[in-house]
C-alpha cells in the first residue's frame, strides 16, 4: 500500500531508483526528522505523537524523567524498535522506517550505549582499528595491512578523544571515563553523520565531565550530536538547545534557561528533582 | 610490523623466532643423537624415543589447534579429538590400502577385517584411498567438512559457551559409537592396524620413524606459524573482540558467525593433520580416539600450558604427555589422579599456565612483547 502511495507521489523519484546507501541529503537543513511517531507496548504508549527535528551539525540535549520515552526514541531511530505510526527521516532522502539496524548504522548513525563496552584485551589503538569503516569480510580482514592513511585517521580520533598517550595500553586498564571516550572514538571511526549518546557522564568524576563536555561540544558542527542525559549541570554546560520529553511527547523545547523557567517543565521534571533533592 | 603481509608477520615476532629456534634445534639434536651416537652410549636416542617424541609433537599440533579456537575465539571445544581421529582414520585407510595382498588373508584389495566380515567388495568410501595424494587431501578435507557443517549450524544459531562445549562433546561421543560398529566399515572396535609402509617406506624401520618425527616437527612449525599469522592479523583481533564482547563486535559490522566458522574449520583441519601424523607413528587408529575423555584431556594440556599463547599449548601438550609416559610406567592407576591434581594446582597457582610463568619472567626483565601483554587478557 505504501509502495503504491510512493508511486503516486509526484515530488519524488521512485524509491527503487534511489540507492539506499546514497549520501545523506541535508540541503533542507534537518538531518533527523521525526513526525507524529507513536509506539505502544501492551497498550502503554511509550512514545505519543512525538515530533522532533535535529539540524545538521547541531548539539541537542534531551532530558526527561524516567519513562519519558528517551531510550525508546533512540531505539526507533536506530531501527531496533518499529513505531506503530509516524515518520522518521534521515536527511530528506532516507526513510529510516524501511531500513534495518545494520543499514541504518552504515548510513552514518552511531549510537553509544549507556554502559561502555570496549574490547578490554585489545589496546586503545586496536579498538579504534576494529571500529574503523572498512571491508569487514573474512579474507580482507585476514590480509588487512596497516597503512599511513589508516594510521592518520586513528591518530586523529585519538587526539579528538584525548587518549593519544594511552594508545598502546590495553583498554581494560582504562578508567570508566576513558572507556566512555574510547567508545565515542570507536563511533567516530565510522565517520557518523549523527551521534546518539546515551547518558555519557553517568558515574563520571567532575573533571571527566568537563572533558566530556569539551569533547561533545567539539564534535558538534562536524557531526550532529544528540545527548540523552539526566545530569542537569552537565546539560547546562553543553546545551544550546534542550528538548524536554514527558510521557512520550515533547513538553518543551528551547535554550536551557527557557525550558527551566517553563512552569510545566518545572512541575514534571525539575520540580520533581528539586523535591528529591529536598528529601 | 603491521605493514607486512599477514603470512610474514609472525617472523617479525621474537616469541615465534624463539619457538621455531627451539623446535628446529630439538629436531636437529634428536636426529644427531639418533644417527651419529652408537647404540648403548648414554646419549644415544633410541628409535623408540624418537617415535615417542614424534607422538608428542603431533599432540602439540593438536593442542595448537585447540588453543586457536579456545584461547583466541573463546570457543571451548570438547570434541576436537573427533577431528584428530578423522584425520587419523583417513591416514589409516591409506595405510590399510598400502598393505595390499600382504594381509593375513592375502586378499589383493580388501583389508583383513572386511574379509573377516565376509564382505565381497570395497565400500564406496574406501575408493581412492590407495592414492597417497587423495588420502592426504582427505586428511584435511574430511575434518574440515565436518567442522564446516557443524560450525555452520551451531554458530548460525548463535550457540556459544557451555552449550557449544556440550554439543561438541556429544559430537565426538556419537562418532565414537558409530565407529565402534563393524557395519561402518572402519574395522569396528579394533580400528585400523597392521600397517606396513607409508609412501613405500617400511613403517617398522628406524629411518622411517625418524622421518615421521621430522615431518611432524615441520608440520608443527608450519601450523604454528599459520596460527600465529592468523592471531596477529586484524582477523585475530576480531576473534579476541568476539571472545570478549560478541554482541559489540557484531554491532561494529563484523559477521561474527562467519569469523567463528572460518577459524573453527582451520583449527579442525590442523587437528586432522595432527591425527594423520600420529597414526603411522603409533601404528593403530581405533574409536577410542573419539572418546570424550581424550578431548577433555587436550583442553587440559592447553590450560596447563597457558591459553592464548599457542606456544603455551605446545609446552602443555609435551609436559603432560611426558608426565603421562613416566607415570603410566611407574603407577598406571595413579595417572588420572596425578592429572587431576596437576590441573587443580595449575588453576590455583598458575592461572595463566606455564606460559604465564614464562611471561612473568620476561616482564620482570623489562620486556614489553605485545604478544605477551595480549595474553594477559586470556586469564
Amino acid at each position: 500500500m505504501s509502495f503504491l502511495r510512493s508511486l503516486a507521489s509526484r515530488d519524488r523519484v521512485f524509491d527503487f531508483l534511489v540507492p539506499v546507501e546514497s549520501p545523506v541529503d541535508v540541503r533542507h537543513g534537518p538531518i533527523l526528522y521525526l513526525e507524529d511517531v507513536t509506539v505502544s507496548f501492551d497498550g502503554f504508549k511509550a512514545i505519543n505523537d512525538l515530533n522532533l527535528t535535529i539540524d545538521d551539525g547541531e548539539l541537542r540535549c534531551i532530558i526527561g524523567p524516567n519513562g519519558a520515552g528517551k531510550t525508546t526514541m533512540m531505539d526507533i531511530i536506530t531501527g531496533k524498535t518499529q513505531p506503530d505510526s509516524g515518520k522518521v527521516w534521515f536527511g530528506s532522502r532516507h526513510d529510516l522506517l524501511t531500513m534495518n539496524e545494520p543499514q541504518i548504522a552504515s548510513l552514518g548513525i552511531g549510537r553509544k550505549f549507556q554502559k561502555p563496552t570496549v574490547f578490554e584485551a585489545l589496546t586503545v589503538f586496536e579498538n579504534l582499528e576494529l571500529a574503523m569503516a572498512a571491508d569487514k569480510r573474512i579474507l580482507p580482514t585476514l590480509t588487512a595491512r596497516m597503512n599511513g592513511e589508516i594510521r592518520d585517521r586513528i591518530d586523529e580520533v585519538l587526539l579528538t578523544i584525548g587518549l593519544a598517550e594511552l594508545r598502546g595500553r590495553r583498554a581494560g586498564i582504562l578508567s570508566h571515563g576513558q572507556k566512555q571516550w574510547l567508545e565515542i572514538g570507536m563511533l567516530l571511526m565510522q565517520r557518523p553523520r549523527l551521534l546518539l549518546v546515551d547518558e555519557p557522564v553517568a558515574g563520571m568524576t567532575e573533571q571527566e565531565m568537563e572533558r566530556t563536555a569539551e569533547l561533545l561540544t567539539g564534535l558538534a558542527g562536524k557531526q550532529s550530536v544528540v545527548v540523552v542525559e539526566h545530569d542537569m549541570g552537565f546539560v547546562r554546560s553543553i546545551a544550546r538547545k534542550v528538548t524536554v520529553l514527558h510521557q512520550g511527547g515533547v513538553l518543551a523545547e528551547g535554550s536551557m534557561d527557557q525550558v527551566s523557567s517553563d512552569p510545566r517543565v518545572v512541575e514534571v521534571y525539575l520540580g520533581a528533582e528539586a523535591e528529591e533533592e529536598a528529601v | 610490523m603491521q605493514s607486512r603481509s599477514w603470512l610474514m608477520r609472525p617472523f617479525g615476532e621474537r616469541s615465534t623466532l624463539i619457538f621455531l629456534g627451539v623446535l628446529l634445534a630439538t629436531m636437529a639434536l634428536v636426529t644427531l643423537l639418533h644417527v651419529a651416537v652408537p647404540a648403548g652410549h648414554p646419549l644415544y636416542v633410541s628409535a623408540y624415543t624418537v617415535n615417542l617424541f614424534g607422538k608428542y609433537l603431533s599432540y602439540a599440533l593438536l593442542a595448537v589447534a585447540v588453543d586457536l579456537v579456545w584461547g583466541y575465539l573463546g570457543i571451548l571445544s570438547l570434541g576436537h579429538g573427533a577431528f584428530f581421529a578423522l584425520g587419523g582414520y583417513a591416514m589409516g585407510m591409506y595405510l590399510m590400502r598400502q598393505i595390499g595382498d600382504r594381509g593375513v588373508y592375502g586378499h589383493p584389495v580388501l583389508p583383513d577385517f572386511m574379509v573377516f566380515l565376509n564382505w565381497d567388495s570395497l565400500p564406496w568410501y574406501w575408493h581412492g584411498f590407495d592414492m597417497a595424494g587423495f588420502a592426504f587431501l582427505m586428511v584435511l578435507l574430511i575434518p574440515g567438512a565436518l567442522a564446516l557443517m557443524f560450525g555452520f549450524l551451531a554458530f548460525r544459531s548463535r550457540v556459544t559457551g557451555v552449550y557449544l562445549s556440550i554439543i561438541t562433546q556429544a559430537l565426538t561421543f556419537a562418532l565414537m559409537l558409530a565407529f565402534f560398529r563393524n557395519e561402518m566399515g572402519f574395522g569396528g572396535n579394533n580400528g585400523l592396524t597392521d600397517f606396513r609402509e607409508i609412501l613405500g617406506f617400511n613403517l617398522r624401520s628406524s629411518d622411517t620413524r625418524l622421518g615421521l618425527f621430522l615431518a611432524t616437527g615441520v608440520a608443527l612449525a608450519l601450523g604454528y606459524v599459520l596460527c600465529r599469522a592468523i592471531v596477529t592479523s586484524k582477523l585475530g583481533r576480531v576473534c579476541v573482540a568476539t571472545r570478549d564482547a560478541e554482541a559489540r563486535t557484531r554491532f561494529l559490522g563484523y559477521r561474527v558467525e562467519r569469523f567463528q566458522l572460518f577459524v573453527f574449520v582451520v583449527s579442525a583441519m590442523l587437528a586432522g593433520l595432527a591425527g594423520a601424523l600420529y597414526v603411522p607413528q603409533v601404528g593403530i587408529i581405533n574409536p577410542s580416539e573419539f572418546s570424550p575423555l581424550f578431548s577433555i584431556e587436550i583442553v587440559l594440556w592447553v590450560a596447563l600450558g597457558g591459553r592464548a599463547t599457542l606456544y603455551g599449548a605446545v609446552i602443555g601438550a609435551i609436559l603432560v604427555n611426558y608426565a603421562k609416559t613416566v607415570f603410566t610406567g611407574v603407577m598406571p592407576d595413579a595417572w588420572l589422579f596425578a592429572l587431576g591434581g596437576l590441573f587443580v594446582l595449575v588453576t590455583v597457582f598458575l592461572p595463566r599456565g606455564v606460559a604465564g610463568l614464562l611471561a612473568l619472567r620476561l616482564r620482570r626483565r623489562g620486556d614489553s612483547d605485545a604478544s605477551l601483554s595480549a595474553k594477559e587478557a586470556a586469564a
